[in-house]
């Protein structure tokens, strides 16, 4: 086996009795122990647990029962997830003093059904309201790629996890790029669902209009499998879609042939460092795409995403912004509280605006199959920084990180975020749009660029 | 209310105590401040005329 192989590849060696779960896993909580103390990726370790259901899996196999597509893999939640017998702490002091949860989240079941082990929680931004995964109660996770940076967020932990080697499999959400983001400055590969796709039963909610969940790995072949996995009704979340799970695993073969790519132009060509429109160039450059887009008014669909996130963000928490405001973390505090007053009319046009702009989208994808944007407006920043410089423009570094990924979510439109390593400086990462459900179109076009070499994502 | 000529702490203050959500005072000018950037980037949704008969979408089952 390599150094760090992908979820698939271990899943391979497990069910063919090559290695024990109990080895693989093993490994990695050794890993851990050696790379979470600077990277600061793990709030909750379980290793006894892991190690115990690692064993129960090898009984399993040699009793020649069926161990699941993926046998022995090891995995981390961001901690939002409930994980049965640990409290989520979603990333607050406050939830600490919550008891236990008494069921795991629903993909966190489906997970453990298909074999998966998991390791642990991971650290994210308060409540998942921010983009750097900088928490001042538990300390900021590091980038595996230079550990003075951010990971980006506020999935960070789960992230540079992935990113580091630790474990080959995480989950996260993404409101507004929570996933697309840290995958960016971490340089791997992270699927943010359609909307309702995936269950997001027994996980604590941020903004319950544009919340999603999705997976980070390093192959592309990991992300299908697991999102298939992940996949089907779930009548505990009433987002959840009816429609029967679509695997994604069989149509990587098909590559991109009659697919329409274009590249956004506009908004999303604006407002950032030159290399990060590179790497949309190199990655539009490997799937001969020439064609150019423009999604209407995404600069108000980011604007109407803001408020929708002010507003139900604040709502959420709007008691213990009564009783314990000091109990926040300072970064987010001062936004809960500002966004509980937001006009219920503000609120209410931002919806109707979504609904106005998901259908001016929906008609663009009448013309392309496939949209491709930079992720982020930079690489990772130092942890600590305030500003950024976009357009010559001096702007506060934490709303403006996700200025291209929230017009995005916004509609619930499916976006894998592809990798671009570039030695010898930070990776960037490019979105892969695609019309909504239609994931797997996302992950053919993600494919074809792995096997050709342009994105990757080996562990620094 | 427009951002040019909007009171913003005094709102912050009147709409805080109809809420009943004290604004404790080492905070005040930050939640202030919060809520401006809210206001200004709001105000790009609000100039923006809609047709009448856009719905928001709610996910709502009765049963």
């Amino acid at each position: 086996m390599p150094s760090y192989p992908d979820a698939t590849s271990v899943s391979h060696s497990v069910r063919n009795q090559e290695v024990t779960a109990k080895s693989v896993v093993a490994a990695a909580l050794a890993c851990i122990a050696e790379k979470n103390p600077l990277l600061n990726c793990f709030t909750t370790v379980l290793a006894d647990q892991a190690l115990a259901e690692a064993e129960v899996l090898d009984g399993a196999i040699a009793r020649g029962q069926e161990p699941g597509p993926l046998a022995g893999v090891p995995f981390g939640v961001k901690d939002l997830f409930d994980i049965a017998g640990v409290t989520t702490l979603a990333g607050s002091k406050i939830n600490a003093e919550h008891p236990p949860a008494t069921q795991d989240a629903t993909l966190v079941t489906r997970l453990k059904q298909a074999g998966a082990i998991l390791v642990g929680a991971q650290n994210m931004d308060e409540y998942a309201y921010g983009f750097v995964t900088e928490n001042s109660h538990y300390g900021p996770s590091r980038n595996p790629h230079d550990p003075t940076r951010i990971t980006g967020g506020s999935s960070g932990g789960s992230v540079a996890a992935v990113a580091s080697g630790m474990v080959p499999l995480s989950l996260g959400s993404d409101t507004n790029g929570s996933i697309r983001v840290p995958s960016a400055f971490c340089g791997i590969f992270g699927l943010k669902p359609t909307y309702g796709r995936l269950s997001r039963a027994r996980t604590y909610p941020f903004v319950g209009s544009l919340d999603h969940l999705g997976p980070f790995a390093r192959s592309v072949r990991d992300i299908a499998l697991i999102f298939d996995v992940l996949q089907g009704t779930d009548p505990d979340d009433p987002v959840c879609t009816k429609r029967p799970p679509q695997p994604c695993l069989p149509e990587l073969v098909k590559g991109i042939e009659g697919l329409r790519i274009a590249i956004a132009d506009d908004y999303f060509a604006k407002s950032a460092e030159s290399e990060a429109l590179e790497a949309v160039a190199t990655v539009a450059k490997a799937l001969d795409a020439t064609q150019y887009v423009t999604i209407p008014e995404a600069h108000r669909a980011r604007a109407a995403a803001f408020v929708i996130t002010a507003s139900e963000g604040s709502n959420l928490h709007l008691e213990d912004l009564r009783q314990r405001p000091q109990d926040f973390d300072f970064a987010t505090r001062d936004r809960f509280l500002a966004g509980a007053l937001v006009p219920a009319s503000w609120y209410l046009q931002a919806q109707k605006f979504r609904a106005w702009y998901r259908d001016r989208v929906r008609e663009l994808f009448t013309q392309v199959d496939i949209i491709l944007a930079p992720t982020t407006p930079c690489v990772a920043p130092p942890i600590g920084q305030q500003t950024l410089v976009l357009n010559g423009v001096e702007v506060l570094l934490r709303p403006n990180i996700g200025l291209f990924a929230q017009p995005l979510s916004f509609i619930g439109l499916p976006i894998i975020n592809v990798p671009v390593q570039r030695p010898g400086k930070l990776p960037l990462g490019v979105q892969v749009i695609a019309a909504p459900y239609n994931e797997a179109l996302a992950l053919r076009v993600a494919a074809y660029l792995e096997a050709k070499g342009v994105v990757s994502a080996p562990v620094p | 209310m427009t951002t040019s000529t909007a009171n913003f702490a005094e709102y912050v203050d009147q709409a805080a105590a109809i809420v009943g959500l004290p604004i404790p005072a080492e905070y005040h000018q930050s939640v202030v401040e919060n809520f401006e950037r809210i206001a200004a980037i709001a105000q790009l949704v609000l100039e923006f005329s809609l047709p009448e008969e856009t719905e928001i979408a709610p996910v709502f089952e009765p049963e």
